[in-house]
């Protein structure tokens, strides 16, 4: 059965996979991703995907793809007849540059799905994407979180703009959306209710 | 102070059931020990040396005398019947049942109490000035803002898990005694040319491995985008902050990583498109949390009370007590009382439930049935009349809470260090009955005068020993305990971080060298000075000469 929880109109159900995630060839080189961008890039101009296996990613030539950014970048020209026709999504670790997907599609909307690999459930940098994505960039269609997706994060994963949850493969995704409501009327404004507490209610001292 | 209505209630106790359902899955081995911990630890459970550690909020330091009395009810029902009071002004069970956690919660959410967000990687509970609303050097109250930021950061869905953990501290007065210098964000409160409350911005401060001062972020913040402008501060650690070493990730790492001209323009740059989101603190919202922070009913008293007057005159030990335990209120006629949790030979800021039932008496009879807890782990009673003071010590007495210490030497800081917790190098409760009982006597205390001397069982610093004027800090050589002491560490509004004298010794040697510390300054200060004056004035090559006359170790190092 399918691990994918989707929201429509606010509501989770289970739902099947119309896409398929194409993935990057392994790399020879262990890259580091879990420091922080910017000192990454500061301390040791150090690239996370290398050319080569940019080049030598396998497209698949039909469907419905997902693509790593990297790819999307790189091969975009290849892609473009697909995109038009609103086959083609992309995916982004959360160590790489958002920017440099909105400086390459400067349209986004025309992505019909983007996705967001955790590689540990405590990466909380994914949070800081979507809400990225969503509130400074207008993006409006399916956002995912796969990889290390668990129940415990999920309510701050639809907080913060996520509307699709791929449940690691070994978990049980029925029960894991019980958690999407853990919390009935949250304190402070974020992307799925930008309103805080004390602007959605009448609080009297 | 702040009651809450339905929402915050609701929160709490859907925090309650979230975190009971997650315990089960845990014990139904469906949740994996490294999934459980983030959740655990955000609920401030530890899994400590003995027994699991369990650390309840204490928002800002501000507690209810019914809720003091539940703290009382759950320490002696759930535990060892007694607590620990903490640096971070919560207050820790030692002995809890990880299975009994969840009813822990119940109890504690029926008196408005929690555990959210006091361990882990998230933004920690809000500390503040433990005399915030009395003290006569307040210019603006923090209390209202800390609760404002607390209710924003709690679950704040983009920072639940950040590279490591944030703390932020508030204050509003001339002397800063909140230490907003040593906090991820400090945020200093004034009234502006204009008469505003606004906002002086630090980041980037810290203690632990790589004790650092916090840098100013923004001179002036309008108070009413405080939250954005943490967003905005906050999203950027969140996301570039280093998540590979769990030594490097704290904030203080990044600010220094970038300097801080980079790190505030790409602050800034993030504060430009969240100023004015509908996060903005609204009038309304500050005046309805400022309604609970509204002035206690105070009575119309004269400066002077004559039997308060008279008791002091006649009765020496509650003189001497009364020097140091009392503290200058904005009222005529009323004092804030800290009652000390340092007796001389018993574990800095533990209280037993029958001292937190008296405690809850005390604030019920003279306080307003409110009191605080204090960084420096003691109990505080804001409110209290002049002629109600003799009362009140007598009691306390009688319960082991009038040691006249506080500010003293032995009025110590100190973690829980070896002996409970599992991160520690060394033990550091044993270190400070050591040196409270080397200096057993009062008189001489006295003489040595304001004294601040911390210690912390590892390079962790939750016993703040950079900022001690004497810090001493565990360190593990060989498998074996040792400890590196440090001089000049100063907390306010010059800050300063500690020069350590050189190297570290062995636990027996410890009371002797604070001893020989005090000897130096004994023999070298001018009148009035403070040990950290004289300190200053003279540089560490003294104090480290005198403690190390008589160890060859520290002549090699001069050879060398
Ligand atoms: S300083 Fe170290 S030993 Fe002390 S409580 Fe903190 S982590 Fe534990």
């Amino acid at each position: 059965m399918s691990n994918l929880i989707q929201l429509t109109n606010g509501k989770a159900h289970i739902s099947d996979d119309a896409w398929v995630l194409v993935k990057l060839p392994a790399s020879q080189v262990e890259a580091r991703k879990q420091a922080g961008k910017v000192v990454l890039f500061k301390l040791t101009g150090e690239k996370t995907v290398t050319d080569e296996q940019v080049a030598t990613t396998a497209i698949p030539a039909n469907g419905k793809l997902i693509v790593p950014l990297s790819v999307f970048i790189a091969r975009k020209a290849e892609l473009l007849s697909r995109i038009n026709k609103n086959e083609v999504g992309v995916w982004l670790d959360t160590h790489e540059v958002l920017l440099s997907l909105i400086e390459n599609q400067a349209d986004l909307n025309a992505l019909p799905i983007i996705v967001v690999h955790v590689e540990r459930f405590a990466d909380g940098r994914i949070f800081s994407i979507g809400t990225l994505l969503r509130t400074r960039y207008g993006f409006k269609n399916e956002l995912r979180a796969i990889g290390d997706v668990l129940r415990d994060q999920l309510f701050f994963l639809k907080r913060s703009g996520f509307t699709s949850f791929a449940i690691r493969a070994d978990r049980n995704a029925v029960e894991a959306m019980a958690s999407l409501s853990d919390f009935s009327a949250p304190y402070q404004g974020a992307v799925d209710e930008a309103q805080p507490a004390f602007r959605r209610y009448n609080r009297i001292a | 102070m702040y009651k809450y209505d339905e929402i915050d209630q609701r929160i709490v106790d859907e925090r309650v059931a979230q975190y009971r359902d997650q315990t089960r899955r845990y014990l139904a081995g469906e949740l994996s020990e490294d999934e459980f911990r983030p959740l655990r630890l955000q609920n401030g459970l530890y899994i400590q040396r003995h027994a699991p550690m369990l650390r309840i909020a204490v928002p800002y330091g501000l507690l209810s005398s019914k809720q003091l009395r539940k703290l009382g009810d759950i320490a002696s029902q759930y535990d060892k019947a007694y607590g620990h009071f903490s640096t971070r002004q919560n207050m820790q069970l030692n002995w809890p049942l990880l299975e009994d956690v969840p009813d822990i919660l119940a109890e504690l959410a029926t008196v408005q109490m929690h555990a959210i967000q006091t361990s882990g990687n998230c933004i920690r509970n809000i500390t503040t000035d433990q005399f915030a609303g009395v003290a006569p050097d307040e210019v603006v109250d923090p209390r209202a803002m800390a609760e404002v930021i607390r209710q924003w950061s709690t679950f704040h869905p983009e920072f639940a898990l950040l590279p490591r953990k944030f703390k932020i501290a508030v204050s509003g007065t001339q002397h800063d005694r909140a230490v907003v210098q040593v906090h991820d964000i400090g945020m200093e409160f004034y009234l502006d040319a204009n008469n505003q409350v606004a906002i002086k911005v630090w980041v980037g401060g810290g203690l632990g491995r790589t004790p650092i001062l916090g840098s100013v972020i923004r001179e002036h913040l309008e108070w009413q985008h405080a939250l954005t402008y943490c967003e905005a501060i906050v999203r950027v650690y969140n996301l570039h902050g280093r998540r590979d070493n769990a030594y490097k990730a704290r904030i203080k790492i990044l600010v220094k990583a970038l300097g801080i001209d980079e790190f505030k323009r790409q602050v800034e740059d993030e504060w430009s498109h969240l100023k004015d989101a509908p996060n903005t603190i609204t009038e309304a919202e500050l005046a309805r949390v400022s309604k609970h922070f509204e002035s206690m009913p105070y009575e119309t008293l004269p400066q002077h009370d004559a039997s308060f007057d008279a008791a002091i005159a006649s009765n020496p030990a509650f003189s001497t007590w009364a020097k140091r335990s009392l503290h200058a209120h904005k009222t005529s006629g009323y004092r804030a009382v800290t009652l000390s949790l340092k007796p001389h030979g018993q574990a800095p800021g533990d209280a037993t439930t029958e001292q937190m039932h008296i405690v809850a008496d005390l604030a019920d009879q003279y306080s307003f049935g409110e009191l605080r807890v204090s960084h420096e782990q003691n109990l505080i009673l804001a409110d209290v009349k002049l002629s109600d003071l003799f009362a009140v010590w007598q009691k306390a007495r009688a319960h082991g809470l009038a040691s006249p210490n506080i500010g003293l030497l032995s009025d110590i800081i100190c973690c829980p260090g070896g002996d409970f917790c599992s991160l520690a190098n060394a033990k550091s409760i044993p270190i400070a009955m050591a040196i409270q009982m080397q200096f057993d006597n009062l008189d001489y205390l006295h003489d040595i005068g304001e004294i601040d001397l911390n210690i912390s069982g590892c390079m962790n610093a939750c016993g703040h020993h950079h900022v001690g004027h004497i810090g001493i800090l565990g360190i593990d050589k060989d498998g074996s305990e040792w400890y590196q002491v440090s001089i000049g560490g100063n907390q306010g509004n010059d800050a300063s971080i500690g020069s350590v004298i050189g190297p570290s010794f062995s636990a027996d040697e410890m009371p002797h060298v604070v001893q020989k510390l005090i000897d130096v300054y004994i023999q070298e200060r001018n009148t009035e000075e403070r040990f950290i004056d004289t300190v200053r004035r003279l540089g560490v090559a003294p104090f480290k000469a005198h403690v190390y006359a008589d160890k060859s170790i520290a002549k090699n190092e001069v050879a060398a």
